[in-house]
């Protein structure tokens, strides 16, 4: 069965905004060596989509770079491959907001066209706030063969964790259909399903409720499609096991890139045979461990040079860490460098970031030192 | 289509590497592994690439096969071209004769079509077995500088090593006077890195008369440039003083290796001016354990380490478990070197295991005794594995 994909590259960007004031939530650097719409890409390539429109709307430079043709992902293809839905503005409407989009519903309605014109029976659509390896193709058979117009994947609150009202609450009855959908409340307890914002729905059927929103101003797909219809449509949830992360702040971003330190996690992200995460490839050379370096406890990718000490750390692609300098329970964005005689502690630094020697820089797991894209210290 | 191009490149790439022993029983030499997440060819073909160099012939003859998949449509080395871009150029039977390639000339010769095909002013050749980061583009600015028919890339070798190179003696202006074919008393140091550019049509003339000649042995460094010489042809000879490392041995290749570690590396590769591009896998970032040391190390994506690695090249994917210790070695993608072993001076193959407490080879063994583990052994738990020992793939 073929199925295409949809990515919403911007929802959520307001959640993080350190990280996101050059880019969107796609291409927020993640573990070392990926962005954050790497998962989504290569969730949607393992399962066999080999045609993806990724939605954007404001500050999507850096994502254009990080995808160019598609082809690390084996989605430059002649047929299909990747499509580039930006907002759709023109001489007339650019003065004001007719082009762009802010909600799920609307960035849909934007493209209505994209979504027309594909042969595929249904459309994946995931969100690019989330990490995790998650095998598509069996959501999609289980939402071919309930007959469901939409399926969502959800995830048990307690192990999501921070759960607030952006997450939506998936109630269901026995055998798995959904009979209400709503804001998270502080009444939703750990056992509640949450939305972990991939689903899988049926083309035609969200041709239809596209059109229904056209004609009514729907704006929100959750309260105005979902939760109006829950009684009528076939609506199912499909929960996600293994490891799945939202991010929902910059301590969460924190907590998240930390847990990447447990061999269990890693392995359930990383390790899956025959559905590895793709990601721009970037031709760095092998990492240096110098003479006098001690790294314990870290993620190092590709390209770094270090001299110093590095505890239950990030460390991206292209970093340096002079000597003398003691790097701990932070994450370093690619092509950061730490100067010498440094002491960094709950520390992420986005991308070029620059240490100067001797400084003392210190955060908190539950608020780390941020330090911005190009910024000196 | 074909468009016309100033100069294309042909890579040698057939050679056995009988003296890699193990490493080359299953692979051409240019596809042998090399530091941590490359191929040798990688060097050659990125080289291209970076001196804008667009269309490449690769000449493969001996165990193809992965080869032929590892470079597959050039995409890592941006050679997937609608105008040139890199072939794989294997012999093949032909109306009149069907030959392997009987010498390096030979095997340009029988590939004239392909050559024609791009109608180039100059025809840069290689080989796929050295490791180096040249830029060709100024060679080729000073072979046109010249106006050499034949352009010879020469480095200044030792003199006690003079004599295992194809050895040049020039005039003041760099003219080639004299070529000796590793001399027993070499009368100069500047040695052949088996690099040349030739004036395309001047040498589809030398090397037509070289297929009419039938004791000739069709070879670049015995036959063509010998009897250019002799034809009074303007050879120049381009000095070059980067690194630069023919790796034909088991010992070479450990020691080009292990030019990537140290405070100031002889082999650099952390230049992001000149990339060197490979092909490879989606793997993690390395995950560097609680129970890890790795000192003076060079270690790629996918390694996760526990135990302890000094001075050596660990390739992507590779497992190092807690009480194991690596030293002095090269280990190649996807090995796995388990509890409590030891390995010293030793290059390990790509998937290779070494059980638990086994020990390979030798601390601080003479340097002539590396053991090679070969891809895809299996050493046993407690095994001991000599110094010099050469452990073949099955």
């Amino acid at each position: 069965m073929k199925a295409a994909g949809l990515v919403f590259s911007h929802l959520h960007d307001d959640i993080v905004p350190e990280l996101t004031k050059y880019r969107t939530m796609a291409s927020v650097p993640f573990g070392g060596r990926y962005r954050l719409i790497d998962f989504t890409l290569s969730n949607m390539v393992n399962a066999g989509i080999d045609k993806v429109g990724i939605i954007t709307n404001y500050n999507y430079r850096s994502l254009l770079d990080h995808i160019g043709t598609g082809k690390d992902w084996d989605l430059a293809r002649r047929s299909g491959g990747i499509k580039l839905l930006s907002p759709f503005i023109t001489a007339y409407n650019a003065g004001g907001v007719a082009g762009v989009y802010s909600t799920r519903l609307e960035a849909m309605l934007s493209s209505v066209n994209f979504i027309s014109e594909c042969s595929e029976d249904v459309v994946v659509c995931s969100d690019c706030d989330i990490i995790c390896n998650i095998d598509l193709s069996q959501v999609i058979a289980y939402h071919l063969s309930s007959g469901a117009d939409i399926t969502l994947v959800t995830k048990r609150s307690g192990d999501v964790g921070n759960v607030t009202s952006r997450h939506s609450a998936v109630i269901c009855d026995g055998d798995g259909r959904i009979t209400d959908v709503h804001a998270c409340t502080p009444d939703d307890g750990p056992d509640t399903a949450i939305c972990t914002n991939i689903m899988v729905i049926s083309r035609a059927y969200l041709l239809s409720v596209l059109g229904d929103a056209a004609a009514y101003g729907y704006t929100s797909f959750f309260r105005d499609i979902m939760s109006r219809n829950v009684g009528r449509a076939n609506y199912r949830a499909f929960p996600l096991d293994g490891f799945y992360a939202i991010i929902n702040s910059m301590a969460g971003y924190f907590e998240c890139s930390m847990s990447l330190l447990d061999g269990s996690v890693r392995r359930e992200l990383f390790g899956i045979e025959g559905r590895p995460v793709y990601t721009k490839v970037r031709n760095s050379a092998p990492s240096l461990f110098l003479p006098g370096s001690s790294v314990t406890n870290s993620l190092v990718a590709d390209g770094c040079v270090i001299e110093g000490e590095v505890r239950n750390s990030v460390i991206f692609r292209g970093v340096r860490i002079a000597r003398g300098t003691r790097v701990e329970n932070s994450v370093i964005m690619q092509d950061g460098i730490i100067g010498g005689g440094c002491s960094l502690n709950c520390v992420v630094a986005d991308k070029n970031a620059v240490v100067r020697d001797g400084r003392v820089l210190s955060g908190h797991s539950t608020m780390p030192f941020f330090i911005g894209k190009g910024i000196m210290v | 289509m074909f468009k016309k191009k100033e100069c294309i490149a042909m890579i040698l790439a057939g050679g056995q590497g009988s003296r890699l022993y193990a490493l080359t029983s299953r692979l051409a030499k240019p596809a042998v592994s090399f530091g941590g997440k490359y191929r040798i060819i990688d060097f050659t073909l990125s080289n291209c690439v970076n001196s804008g160099i667009d269309t490449v012939g690769v000449l493969t003859q001996y165990q193809p096969l992965l080869l032929n998949d590892y470079i597959g449509n050039g995409l890592p080395w941006d050679l997937d071209r609608t105008f040139g871009g890199v072939k794989i150029l294997p012999p093949y039977q032909g109306r009149g004769s069907a030959d392997w390639y009987s010498g390096t000339a030979n095997a340009i010769w029988q590939n004239r079509d392909f050559i024609a095909r791009y109608s180039p002013d100059y025809l840069l050749v290689l080989s796929g077995d050295h490791i180096y980061r040249m830029n060709y583009a100024k060679m080729l600015a000073y072979h046109r500088r010249s106006g050499a028919d034949c352009t010879i890339a020469v480095i200044d070798v030792p003199l006690e090593e003079a004599s295992r190179f194809g050895i040049m003696s020039t005039d003041g202006d760099g003219r080639i006077v004299k070529f000796s074919e590793k001399p027993k008393v070499p009368e100069s140091t500047l040695a052949s890195m088996g690099i040349y550019i030739f004036n395309t049509r001047m040498l589809l003339d030398s090397l037509a008369a070289d297929e009419r000649d039938p004791t000739s042995s069709n070879d670049f460094g015995k036959n063509i440039i010998p009897s250019m010489l002799s034809q009074g042809k303007k050879l120049f000879a381009y000095r070059f003083d980067g690194y630069w490392k023919d790796v034909g041995t088991v010992r070479s290749l450990w020691e080009a290796n292990m030019d990537m570690l140290g405070e100031d590396p002889p082999l650099r590769l952390n230049d992001d001016s000149w990339r060197i591009y490979s092909r490879h896998e989606a793997a993690a970032p390395q995950y560097i354990g609680k129970t890890a040391s790795v000192s003076n190390s060079s270690v790629t994506e996918g390694c996760e380490i526990f135990g302890e690695v000094i001075n050596s090249v660990l390739g992507s994917g590779v497992t190092v478990e807690a009480g194991a210790s690596v030293r002095d070695s090269v280990i190649m993608s996807r090995a796995v070197i388990r509890a409590g072993a030891t390995v010293d001076r030793a290059i390990v193959d790509d998937g290779a295991v070494i059980g638990a407490r086994a020990v390979v080879g030798r601390r601080n063994a003479p340097d002539c005794d590396i053991a090679v583990i070969g891809a895809g052994v299996r050493v046993v738990d407690d095994e001991a594995v000599e110094p010099g020992a050469m452990m073949y793939p099955d």
